[in-house]
């Protein structure tokens, strides 16, 4: 199989948001950057599939030039190679970020043979579109299927499980397909150490593709401003348990 | 020109983020014309509760892929219906559902989509704020489109009732070709049921890395049963194997709406706290004086949970043994 995962940089933000000057970023020069979590899953599966099935996963992401250590720490987990359109600082769109990889795999395509499968997240964790993939899929005639939290490849099928209230939505497609799933789809695995080494071996295509004017045009963020509590303390310690039991029987929780 | 809003349908009519979108479109296009779209329902049944709601005219699509869901078919019926009708905006409620169809329809016509819209203002072009994060930050964009296509964060803004009589309905099948019907449910698997869902329990009782282990649960599970509570956690907890991510509570996990939440050895992470936004009040046990989670708490005991939670769970029994006693 040939599988391809897109994944998108983003920052750790820990206990609150901090916004750059102009609003029209978050201030990350004291965070840390990872995967988006559905995506770390995708990376996750792609790689139990090329372990099971055989083949080759290539990761591809569209971000600046620091996102090249999401595709390492993809590549330390067994992904084979990556591609990397680079950006400026500037945040591209769902439809500009849709068309860049589009035709980033329309390249690759022609010259590597066909994927047998596309993993996308859900909606990437910080910009929360949920468009990319859907695009990306119609754009190359691809069937798509979303949100999915089980995968099972048999022979030219896929089947796709989507949880929903009380259970869960089959859908089975032909391949080749593209699929955006969530956190949950599996347990991704730590790097290695050797993994780790390796992923610095391996090959890395970077392109540069031209940002097309934003359509859905962000002009800056704004921190919602949640109710600043001050917790009431209860108390230190056991001793404190009294108090949560005449918390929780005013409540009336305690029947 | 007038509006067109996806309706999702539930077992007992539209679901409510549906109706969400209603309000919000009538509020943001003011005697607009609202038009609604529904797939396979029983238009008997649905034009009284659309019209209710403010809708006048229902379509309804046939086609027997509608028995189940289709969300490529669905769109590709609001597209059609979208070429017949003068629209300024298409919208949805902003469910699972509706934003994968509306980023279907996005894809068909090839015009940006605004997911999670919390408010608008009608332009050309129209001036949206939406969600990022899972609700932690809000961005302020320009849709630059002519016809508008968003989905509306759920509770953003409350369904409201106009009192109108029913919609007026208008059927019809949408040409659909082999590849809009692959994207299908082919089969529904149902859990069985019992037990309370963390989604709707009442109280929820969660740990985080404080936990320590997978054994470090059992006084967590404990509490959260003689409380008749779910057990939650933090993500570093299934990313540590302890709990499984149904248990996960969070941005990327379920979002809980309990009367009481009481989170163990959590630290308020945002990706966290976006995930209970919808707990009336909440408990945080932490050793930490200092952790995030004491702004967003309402309540706290500063303590390890693991001599905090037993004690507490301790008390509850007494408690109940002295009322049984006094009766
Ligand atoms: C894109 C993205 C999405 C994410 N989605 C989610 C999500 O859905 N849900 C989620 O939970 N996280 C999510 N996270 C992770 C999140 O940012 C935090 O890393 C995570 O919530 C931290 O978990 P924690 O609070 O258990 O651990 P920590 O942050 O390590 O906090 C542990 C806390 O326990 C306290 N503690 C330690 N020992 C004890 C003890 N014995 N008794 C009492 N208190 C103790 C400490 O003081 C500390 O406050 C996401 C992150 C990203 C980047």
């Amino acid at each position: 199989m040939r599988i391809l995962v897109a994944v998108k940089r983003v920052p750790m933000t820990g206990g609150t948001i901090v916004l750059t000057p102009d609003a029209r970023a978050i201030a990350t020069q004291h965070l840390g950057f990872t995967i988006s979590p559905h995506e770390e899953c995708a990376v996750e599966e792609a790689v139990r599939l090329v372990e099971r099935e055989g083949g080759e996963s290539v990761v591809l992401t569209l971000g600046p030039p620091e996102a090249e250590e999401q595709l390492r720490d993809a590549m330390a987990v067994g992904i084979d190679r990556a591609i990397h359109l680079v950006t400026d600082e500037e945040e591209w769109d769902g439809q500009a970020t849709a068309g860049a990889i589009v035709e980033a795999v329309r390249a690759e395509e022609a010259s590597s043979g066909p994927f047998d499968l596309l993993l996308f997240g859900n909606e990437s964790a910080d910009a929360g579109g949920y468009q990319v993939g859907v695009r990306v899929a119609h754009a190359l005639g691809l069937p798509c299927v979303t949100g999915l939290k089980g995968i099972e490849v048999r022979g030219r099928l896929v089947r796709c499980e989507q949880e929903v209230p009380g259970g869960r939505d089959v859908f089975e497609v032909p391949l080749p397909a593209l699929l955006t799933v969530k956190e949950g789809l599996n347990l991704p695995r730590y790097p290695s150490v050797p993994g780790r080494m390796r992923a610095r071996q391996r090959p890395i295509a970077r392109h540069e593709p031209q940002r097309p004017p934003a359509r859905l045009e962000k002009l800056r963020f704004v921190v919602p401003e949640g109710e600043r509590k001050e917790a009431e303390i209860l108390g230190r310690g056991p001793e404190a348990a009294p108090k949560v039991v005449e918390l929780l029987d005013q409540l009336g929780l305690l029947r | 020109m007038s509006v067109l809003v996806l309706c999702e349908r539930r077992s007992d009519g539209i679901d409510e983020p549906s109706l969400q979108a209603l309000a919000f479109a009538r509020a943001l296009y003011p005697g607009t014309s609202v038009h609604a779209l529904a797939c396979g329902v029983a238009a008997d049944e649905v034009a009284p509760l659309l019209g209710a709601y403010g809708v006048e005219t229902l379509h309804v699509a046939e086609h027997e892929v509608f028995d189940t869901y289709a969300p490529h078919a669905v769109a590709r019926a609001a597209v059609e219906l979208a070429g017949r009708l003068r629209l300024h905006a298409l919208l949805a409620g902003g469910s699972e559902q509706g934003n994968e169809v509306v980023a279907r329809v996005g894809a068909l016509l090839d015009l940006p989509f605004a997911a999670n819209c919390v408010a608008a203002e009608a332009g050309p072009p129209l001036r949206v704020t939406r969600v990022r994060w899972g609700g932690s930050l809000l961005e302020e964009a320009l849709l630059h489109a002519e016809l508008a296509l968003l989905t509306v964060a759920p509770h953003a803004v409350a369904a409201q009732e106009t009192n109108d009589g029913p919609a007026a309905v208008e059927r019809f099948a949408p040409a659909l070709d082999d590849a809009d019907l692959l994207v299908r449910v082919r089969e529904r698997a149902r859990a069985a049921g019992g037990g309370v869902t963390l989604a709707d329990a009442k109280v929820v009782v969660s740990a985080g890395r404080g936990a320590g282990s997978a054994e470090g649960f059992a006084p967590v599970e404990e509490l959260a049963a003689l409380l008749g509570g779910a057990v939650g956690c933090s993500r570093a907890v299934t990313m540590a194997g302890w709990r499984p991510h149904t248990d996960q509570v969070g941005q990327t996990g379920t979002k809980i709406a309990p009367e009481l939440y009481i989170a163990c050895g959590i630290s308020g992470a945002t990706q966290h706290m976006a995930g209970c936004k919808g707990a009336k009040r909440i408990l945080a046990i932490n050793t930490d004086p200092d952790a995030p989670i004491l702004e967003s708490a309402d309540y706290a005991v500063i303590g390890d949970l693991h001599d905090v939670v037993p004690a507490i769970a301790a008390a509850i029994r007494a408690a109940r043994n002295e009322k049984a006693g006094a009766e």
